[in-house]
């Protein structure tokens, strides 16, 4: 089944490769591109499959012996994720078709968007099967350099703003990230993830330090934990709805994944654990609380974003199975879940003409279809059972008891916090924007008498000014949004069997040795 | 591990700069300073060679000490055409940025100066004796609404500027 594992790149980057060929047929366009993400899919399926029964499949490339040649590793935890990825990213394509027949594609250039879109998922897709730190920076340039495309698409001054932003500190993390591969190769002699595992021992424990702090650096700015997190709210929001989705859902998590794997393959120890614990609470109360104060409920959901990294860098920061295990879990339903929101977003953008919870009002009466579909994920991020938030804080709460340092009683009372006050920002967003008659915003604001209004003492963020004329929702765009919605609820039908996936995930990555194993082999060759 | 004394300082003279480019305002300055950490990093990686050898072609009678450590090279030049497409795409930016009118500047974050205009209206609404008598909560409710005023200020400079060069 090894034929299947570079695939899962090649399908995405040969589709970028047709649509740009078909770069005039919008039509034709579209198809290439859907067949290209459900083939790949259909790929990563199999491969979870395969994996799953027959262990950890390893590929190197060009035929290649492993610590010289370049190998793509995919174990239960790659293989979860690049499912859970291909899932979304076909979602929010099918979501992006709808807006753009019902737009008639004068907004959006089409012909650059489809190879963008899905260089970019070829890129996400390299960065989880990477067994190679060297092959790792390259799948996040790729993903990167798609999505400033995607981000400054159509060129607008708030685009062309946002993006310096996003463009400058992304660059500045990935030079961070190519100097500590550098400085790794330097000191282990391979750029090879499980080689470096092996040999990670032997080089005085300064320097691995050193290499260590600069490595989770370089992955905190990507997955946005909190100190170097100020970039995220300020550039997602501006983007088109679908690509702000796509971002929120899978770009941050890829950094997740990254630190996943150096907490446990290449630094094993746990050496830097506190640290991490003491970023993951910042993580979560600093951004919940950015989230209660918005009034635009796309800056809104960006906070709870971030908010929402602190619960995966708590079960990382464990290191024992059951965190590892719950953490895996919570990052397939924070990807399902925070994407499906921000989609749901974009369909009250239209149907309201504007995303500020100071003028939006009486949707509900609009579209009762869009009120459910944003109401379902707002209760699963806040962690309500029986959804899937609650089965992954649950989780994390139960190893953290397990584990038992003081630290990780704090987070857990920090985490049951950020989960009620998100369950209040986005509870207090459904209230005024769906359940708020639109005769009262009217009154409040003829009368002028905005500061007596429920929504006064939020921040209008000035970005957001932007209104567009209200429209109805095109169908796919809503069907595309119900299919997430149910996509997240089967996260609680089958907790049981995903949950057991990621325990065993988690038990391949309780220690080096499993993965060491699987790449290099039994005879320590090299 | 040897390495070349003058490649280190040059690395670290580079970096410093690329550093301190980065920081300015201008785009153009921070595309040069992103331009010199990448080739800083560049350097940095063939630092990491180690010991210079000879041409690693394999030859009879070389040693495999001898050969010059190829990988490097194949890292920096995979990271040099990165960096330089990157550094297109920069180039292409800077002048829709300064195509729309923003100059060639990082402009100030409207929602940072929203916020810190904001403080200011509230301490001045504070110190006012009209708002003195009143309750806690009208004095606050005032004040917001005079926060949303000032909110939309920001964007103002913007738009005559733009007006201003075309």
């Amino acid at each position: 089944m090894s034929f299947l594992l570079p695939l899962v790149v090649l399908l995405p980057l040969l589709g970028a490769a047709s649509a740009l060929i078909a770069g005039r047929r919008p039509r034709l366009q579209a198809i290439l591109t859907v067949v290209a993400l459900s083939a790949t899919l259909a790929v990563a399926v199999a491969l979870l499959v395969a994996v799953d029964t027959g262990g950890t499949i390893v590929v190197e490339v060009g035929g290649w012996a492993a610590p010289w040649g370049i190998v793509l590793v995919a174990d239960r935890l790659a293989a979860l994720m690049v499912v859970t990825s291909a899932a979304v990213l076909l979602a929010v394509f099918i979501y992006t078709i709808g807006q753009g027949l019902a737009d008639g594609d004068d907004e959006t250039p089409v012909s650059i968007y489809n190879p963008t879109y899905l260089v970019m998922a070829a890129g996400v897709f390299n960065a989880f099967i990477a067994g190679d730190l060297f092959n790792l920076y390259v799948g996040f340039e790729i993903l990167l350099a798609a999505s400033y495309v995607l981000l400054t698409l159509g060129g607008t001054r708030a685009r062309i703003h946002a993006g310096v932003t996003y463009i400058v500190v992304s660059l500045l993390s990935s030079l961070l990230f190519l100097a500590s591969v550098a400085m790794i190769y330097g000191a282990t002699g391979t750029v090879n993830i499980a080689q470096i595992s092996e040999r990670i021992g032997e080089i005085p424990s300064d320097v691995q330090t050193i290499i260590h702090v600069m490595l989770l650096v370089a992955f905190g700015i990507k997955a946005a934990v909190f100190p170097l997190s100020f970039w995220l709210p300020d550039s997602y929001p501006t983007a088109p709805a679908p690509v702000t989705a796509v971002f929120a859902g899978l770009l941050t998590k890829v950094g997740v994944y990254a630190i996943l794997r150096t907490e446990t393959v290449i630094f094993p120890g746990g050496a830097l654990s506190n640290v991490l614990m003491v970023v993951a609470l910042l993580t979560l109360v600093i951004g919940v609380l950015g989230a209660v104060a918005q009034a635009d409920i796309k800056r809104l959901l960006s906070f709870t974003l971030l908010s929402h990294i602190g619960y995966m860098i708590f079960g990382i920061a464990m290191g024992t199975v059951l965190g590892i295990a719950a953490a895996i879990y919570y990052i397939i339903h924070h990807i399902i879940v925070q994407t499906t929101l921000f989609l749901a977003t974009g369909l009250v953008e239209r149907i309201g003409g504007t995303t500020s919870l100071t003028r939006l009002g009486g949707l509900l009466k609009l579209s009762p279809v869009v009120g459910v579909l944003f109401f379902i994920p707002a209760l699963n991020l806040g962690g309500i059972p029986p959804f899937s938030g609650f089965i992954g804080k649950l989780g994390l709460f139960i190893a953290g008891a397990e584990l038992g340092t003081p630290l990780s009683y704090v987070l857990i009372g920090a985490g049951a916090i950020t989960s009620l006050l998100t369950l209040y920002a986005l509870m207090r967003a459904w209230n005024l924007a769906f359940w708020r008659p639109k005769a009262e915003l009217d009154a409040s604001e003829a009368a002028d008498e905005a500061a007596a209004s429920a929504a006064a003492h939020l921040t209008e963020a000035p970005n957001a000014t932007t209104t567009m004329t209200a429209r109805s929702a095109p169908r796919l765009m809503t069907r595309a949004t119900a299919a997430m919605v149910l996509l997240s609820l089967a996260l609680t039908v089958f907790a049981g069997p995903l949950y057991e996936i990621a325990h065993r995930a988690a038990l391949d990555l309780d220690g080096p040795g499993a993965y060491v194993h699987a790449v290099l082999g039994s005879d320590d060759a090299p | 591990m040897n390495a070349s004394l003058v490649l280190v300082a040059i690395m670290a003279v580079m970096y410093a700069c690329g550093i301190f480019m980065l920081l300015e305002r201008s785009m153009t300055r921070v595309l040069i300073g992103f331009l010199l950490l990448g080739n800083a990093t560049n350097i940095l990686i063939l630092i990491m060679a180690g010991t210079v050898g000879i041409a690693p072609f394999v030859a009879e009678g070389v040693q495999a000490e001898e050969l010059h450590d190829p990988l490097p090279q194949a890292l920096s030049l995979t990271a040099i055409v990165i960096t330089f497409g990157l550094s297109a795409f920069l180039l292409a930016l800077i002048y829709r940025s300064w195509h729309l009118g923003q100059v060639d500047e990082v402009v100030d974050d409207p929602e940072d100066v929203a916020v810190s205009e904001r403080d200011v209206a509230v301490e001045d609404e504070e110190s006012d004796p009209q708002f003195a008598a009143d309750t806690d909560f009208e004095t606050e409710a005032a004040s917001t609404t005079h926060a949303a005023e000032t909110s939309v200020r920001p964007n103002e400079p913007g738009v005559a500027k733009s007006g201003g060069t075309e």
